[in-house]
């Protein structure tokens, strides 16, 4: 089976993002693979050792700098890499172009990508991507297998999950589910070295969405302390009630 | 034309919450572009009695296809029949609700109408005709102010940010017709699973009880449970990531980047100490309570209402007095 996890280069969760002049300050700031992109990741390598066999490969849209984020795959456990070069934008749709352009015609049965991405947050390539290449998606999967040609997935909803299933070929985006990612291993990193990285220009087209502003979360007022322990619960719940209208 | 459009969204034949919100923030902008509301709702038995009810919200015309092909969620039913309504519909505005169903039909919409998405939008506002939506980015670590550079702007809605305003109003409801071949749909649900009968997601719930490490075991959630159930049927339960990774609770309660983003009235953190991932999650609730023993935690700086104590000493108490306010 031949699988491609599409990943993004993203600030890490606990960086603390400063906005200045209207964009990210990213000095200092480390980068990893978005959070989401790495279940991705290791639902292919599962289902690769799982007795799928095949090929898994990563591919990216993003900055040069993204390949560090394709090598550390590669050291994870994928097979191949692609690169393509290109600007990171908000517009979700260009971004799915981009990939959909590098995938289609490729022979992958299964595309998963991470249900969001780690720094915009639009949760939409995935479904956009299948649209584009007009695979059947499934979103939001916490839980993946391969059954007879169709993949079924326990995708999350609001209290509860459903039961989807699709034919393979499928676009799948996954979720934290049952297992934790891996990390790189010593003879990992040594032998993504070896491992083929292709780069090459994103077919990115236009951004549509224009990004007027950018602004730190508005600071919270500072809050009080009510007291300690057990005693200081009733006035807490008065307060709760009578001044914050919460109760 | 400023129409604007709000797709609402049902489960078992009942309206869900954030429909009324969709249709209350279309009415809104209605306003502002000098439009009517319509409305859209999709679903199998049951659905065009449901849907008269959003006309109590704003909707001017509500059109609605019942079909037993969609009484679980159909993504490409749901994506072939409203690009049909989209596509002549002539809208300013196409509103869906940031749902589990909502996040996965705006982006095939998207990609189908060949349009931009703005997701997960906290405001809306009109300046200068043009339609401006805010919307968190780094899991709520940043807001960005963007406009979409298309027609009709198709925007998804952070649950439980836009407030759901009934509306007296007379909509008439009108038939919207199924397309595209129904045998030919490759995604099917199988089967829908509730995970707690009743209960309220945590990324929809007016009121939240999120659990950290300061319960020191998975064995003292009955602590929070009382909690919540004093608090009423409108509160929900989260918890940090570290509980999850932990194995204490499932990922679908977890409040944080990698977990749910979550806006409601009153959140309160049990013995959870603030990592910045969390804080980004939970920073838009209307009123926060801090409950933890450190009076150093990161948490008190963003809590409005802060009660230095251990949970275990500090819950029963509490459940006790809100007992007394809810009769829950």
């Amino acid at each position: 089976m031949k699988t491609i996890v599409c990943i993004k280069r993203v600030p890490d969760t606990e960086a603390r993002i400063r906005v200045s002049g209207g964009s990210i300050d990213t000095a200092g700031v480390k980068f990893v693979i978005s959070p989401y992109d790495e279940f991705a990741l290791e639902t292919a390598l599962r289902l690769k050792e799982g007795g799928a066999g095949g090929e898994v490969s990563v591919l990216s849209m993003g900055e040069a700098a993204a390949a560090e984020q394709l090598r550390s795959a590669l050291a994870i456990g994928a097979d191949s890499a692609v690169l393509l070069k290109g600007q990171p934008t908000l517009d979700g749709l260009a971004t799915a172009r981009a990939l959909a352009a590098e995938i289609e015609g490729g022979g992958a049965d299964l595309v998963l990508l991470g249900m969001k991405a780690g720094d915009d947050d639009q949760q939409q390539v995935g479904p956009m991507l299948a649209e584009l290449l007009d695979l059947p998606c499934i979103t939001v999967a916490a839980q993946l297998e391969i059954e007879d040609g169709k993949v079924v997935c326990h995708r999350e909803i609001e209290g509860g999950v459903e039961i989807v299933e699709a034919p393979l070929p499928c676009v799948v985006t996954i979720t934290k589910g049952a297992f934790e990612p891996r990390y790189p291993s010593l003879k990992g990193i040594m032998a993504a070295k070896k491992k083929p990285l292709q780069e090459k220009d994103a077919q990115l087209g236009e951004s549509r969405i224009q990004v007027r502003a950018l602004n730190q979360p508005p600071e919270r007022a500072a809050g009080r302390i009510v007291g300690q322990g057990v005693d200081a619960v009733p006035e807490l719940v008065r307060l709760l009630r009578d001044e914050a209208k919460a109760l | 034309m400023a129409n604007i459009l709000a797709v609402a969204e049902q489960r078992d034949g009942a309206l869900r919450r954030i429909s009324e919100e969709v249709v209350s923030a279309a009415k809104t902008l209605a306003g502002s572009t000098g439009g009517a509301v319509h409305a859209a709702l999709l679903g199998g038995s049951g659905t065009r009695t449901a849907a008269a009810a959003l006309a109590g919200f704003g909707a001017d015309t509500i059109h609605v296809a019942e079909s037993d092909e969609f009484t679980n969620y159909s993504p490409e039913g749901y994506v072939d029949t409203l690009a049909a309504l989209i596509r002549d519909g002539g809208y300013f505005a196409v509103l869906i609700g940031g749902s589990a169903l909502g996040k996965d039909l705006a982006p095939r919409l998207a990609a189908r109408l060949d349009l931009p998405l703005a997701s997960d939008a906290t405001a809306l506002d009109v300046d200068g005709g043009e339609l401006v939506v805010t919307r968190p980015v780094y899991a709520g670590r940043a807001f960005a102010q963007v406009i979409l550079q298309a027609e009709p702007r198709l925007v998804s809605l952070r649950p439980n940010v836009f407030r759901a305003e009934a509306r007296p109003g007379s909509g008439s409801v009108v038939e919207l017709a199924v397309s595209g071949d129904a045998g030919a749909r490759r995604v099917r649900v199988r089967e829908v699973r509730a995970a707690q009968a009743g209960r309220l997601d945590v990324g929809e719930a007016p009121i939240v009880v999120s659990g950290g490490r300061g319960l020191r075991d998975a064995e003292h959630w009955h602590l929070l449970e009382s909690l919540r159930d004093a608090l009423g049927p409108g509160c929900a339960l989260g918890a940090s990531r570290a509980v999850v990774d932990a194995g204490w609770r499932p990922h679908a309660e977890q409040v944080g980047q990698t977990g749910k983003t979550v806006s409601p009235q009153l959140y309160f953190a049990v013995g959870i100490s603030g990592a910045m991932q969390h804080l980004a999650g939970m920073r838009s609730a209307r009123t926060i309570v801090a409950i933890n023993k450190d009076p150093d935690a990161p948490i008190f700086k963003i809590a409005d209402y802060g009660l230095v104590g251990d949970a275990h000493e500090v819950l029963p108490k509490l459940t006790e007095e809100i007992r007394k306010l809810t009769g829950c």
